[in-house]
């Protein structure tokens, strides 16, 4: 390798990061500069608050599930590496991509962007969203721009729709296999710049 | 021995005395005598130039030395991350459905579990790039200005390049910045001590045209003490008695640089130290408008006294920041609406900062007033460029916040600069919920209005 820039240096375990996500170091460097830039009193780890100063976060009716998609397992920093692994999640899945001798084996990247959307619906991450977890969901997107009944009618078919194995609740299979032809790989994949 | 040493002595004696007298006839001849008359050598353009040439070579050396090694050269001005589709909520989740089912759209359909994959992406997509964070931190630049504040290339930096940085180093340091502050203190000086005489005159004609004089002569003076060199287009549009002249805020700066052109009366609160000293002298020789920090809340007291200085025709225009804070140039954010309410003319102007000589944004979470003007006195100079708008009155039908978003556009049109909605508050506080009460509005209109179609049919 042999190439080293002051600024990459900044960036702690910058090529494992290189090779675990595939994000090129243009792209990390530029990351890096906007985790700095939200975090803005310089502590190192990103909390809650820097991701409600986003004002499109903060616009956004699902902004605050998007946040606690940061923040797994209970906790309330977040990291540069944690940062760039949630954010690989939106790469465009790379087809020839064939990396001798990384760490970990990384999982389909369709699957991948699938577990993200399902943990936005799935909130206390048992494996199934019920349907007081949709009917959450729902409101958070609708807001107060429909009725307690519109709200439960729409839950009530979109189960009906999807429960195959009818236990009123959808289970990360079920919502794999209603989701099959959707092309979430250009739905779910942000348009990174060169 | 003694006799050796006292000719020496006598000799640098001479030498210091004669370099001062030089040096202050030379200050005296170029620089504050052409500021009492409003005349201009041109040396600040030439030297304009020549910098611009200097900055070209810079970056070409560092774009080799970078190819030579073979690296990617860290490029700041490709400021964007991603490339945001502007596509609407509705065009989308359209999209999205109609690659998941091969039903007919418009039969169709209602909430499918696909939808949220559209709000994720948005949200995401925020996360990494949004309009406003950005607004608060310096621009960046394509070439290189020889300051160390700008350079994120270090290494490729060859032997010439960095000697030509030390001599700038030398020269922005050594002779510019102690030029500048003696200059400074000269102009603040100056201001202070005359308007307290002309405060001393009784009010009247001779009163007022002193101290037109007298303001326009010691802020041409601090212009040149930041070596500020200063376009203004469209001089025929300039404020008239009466009027609210309002302009986009970029630093304590454009104060000066507005002020060096025409007459204003001032808004603002009175500090203390320094700043309360020129403040108070200030408004002996024309009235200005100070408030104390308890008025400043009391929206309505401001309003009256705004709008009596306003309908008394042979006051000054006022000159008002309607951001609030200081933006870095790149953007103009919401306008408040209290300048825009009292009815008078209001006279737009647009100020755009050249960013290659030095950056004139005062980021005030990271720097002080002292240290902001240290690093503006050791840039190399500040260029802009001020239009002067076609004045704008509120038109019928028309309410403050309207009428505020037309200049706001207006300004960021001649600007060049990105016009946005968002509040300049906002660098210190939270996005208000109407923003996303529309997102909400938006999707249940697709979702709940299929279902009334459906129910009529």
């Amino acid at each position: 390798m042999g190439s080293s820039s002051s600024s990459r240096n900044k960036i702690p375990n910058a090529q494992e990061l290189m090779d675990q996500t595939g994000f090129s170091s243009a792209h990390l460097l530029r990351l890096y500069d906007r985790f700095e830039c939200l975090d803005r009193d310089n502590k190192g780890y990103l909390s809650p608050d820097d991701f409600e100063a986003v004002g499109g976060l903060a616009m956004n009716p699902i902004g605050g599930r998007i946040i606690d998609a940061f923040f797994s397992s209970g906790q309330d920093t977040v990291d540069f590496s944690s940062f760039v692994w949630i954010l690989a999640h939106f790469r465009p899945t790379d087809r020839n991509r064939n990396k001798e001798g990384t760490q970990q084996e990384l999982p389909d990247s369709r699957t991948r962007k699938l577990k993200f959307a399902f943990q936005l619906y799935d909130l206390d991450r048992d494996g199934k969203i019920s349907r007081e977890e949709l009917l959450q969901v729902l409101r958070a997107m609708l807001g107060l721009q429909v009725t307690e009944e519109q709200l439960q009618s729409i839950a009530e078919r979109a189960i009906q729709e999807v429960d195959l194995d009818k236990d009123d609740a959808i289970s990360f299979d079920e919502f794999k296999k209603s989701l099959e032809k959707v092309d979430i790989d250009t739905k779910m994949s942000i348009g990174f710049l060169k | 021995m003694e006799l050796f040493f006292n000719p020496f002595d006598n000799l640098v004696c001479i030498l210091l005395g004669i370099s001062f007298t030089v040096w202050f006839t030379l200050l005296l001849v170029f620089i504050i005598v052409p500021a009492i008359f409003g005349v201009s050598f041109g040396i600040r353009r030439l030297y304009m130039k020549t910098l611009l040439k200097v900055f070209e070579w810079a970056t070409l050396r560092i774009e080799r030395g970078a190819k030579e090694k073979n690296h990617l050269l860290y490029k700041p001005y490709s400021n964007a991350i991603i490339a945001k589709e502007p596509t609407s909520l509705e065009e989308e989740i359209k999209e999205i459905r109609r690659s998941g089912s091969n039903k007919d759209l418009d039969s169709a359909t209602e909430f499918e579990l696909s939808d949220i994959f559209y709000f994720a992406r948005r949200g995401v997509e925020s996360i990494m790039d949004d309009e406003v964070t950005k607004r608060f931190s310096a621009e960046e630049l394509e070439s290189w200005n020889l300051l160390t504040r700008s350079n994120y290339n270090f290494h490729y930096i060859s032997l010439r390049l960095t000697v030509l940085w030390g001599l700038g180093l030398l020269i922005r340091y050594g002779f510019l910045l102690p030029l500048r502050v003696t200059l400074a203190f000269t102009g603040v000086g100056l201001l202070v001590f005359l308007t307290s005489v002309v405060g001393l005159l009784p009010n009247g004609r001779m009163k007022n045209f002193l101290s037109e004089k007298v303001h326009l002569m010691c802020y041409r003076i601090c212009v040149r003490a930041l070596t500020a060199i200063i376009t203004y287009h469209d001089s025929e549009n300039k404020p008239k008695n009466g009027g609210i002249c309002v302009a986009n805020h970029t630093s304590p700066i454009d104060v000066i640089i507005l002020a060096s052109d025409g007459c204003y009366a001032m808004v603002g609160q009175i500090h203390g130290g320094l700043m309360g000293v020129i403040q108070r002298s200030m408004v002996k020789a024309c009235p200005h408008i100070w408030f104390e920090r308890s008025e400043v809340k009391d929206r309505h007291l401001v309003a009256k006294r705004l709008s009596d200085h306003v309908e008394d025709k042979s006051k000054l225009p006022i000159l008002i920041f309607p951001e609030g804070t200081c933006i870095n140039n790149t953007s103009v954010m919401m306008f408040k609406k209290g300048s825009f309410e009292i009815g008078a003319t209001v006279y737009p102007v647009a100020i755009k900062y050249d960013p290659r000589f030095g950056d004139a944004f005062w980021n005030s979470s990271k720097f002080g007033m002292v240290s902001y003007l240290l690093r503006m006195m050791s840039s190399w100079a500040i260029v802009c460029s001020v239009w002067y708008l076609p004045p704008m009155s509120r038109e019928e039908g028309e309410d403050a916040v309207q009428f505020a978003n037309r200049v706001k556009a207006a300004i960021a049109r001649q600007g060049g600069l990105v016009d946005l909605l968002w509040d300049g508050g906002l660098k210190r506080a939270k996005v208000k919920d109407t923003f996303k009460e529309e997102q909400q509005k938006l999707y249940s209109k697709m979702l709940v209005g299929t279902q009334e179609d459906r129910s009529r049919s």
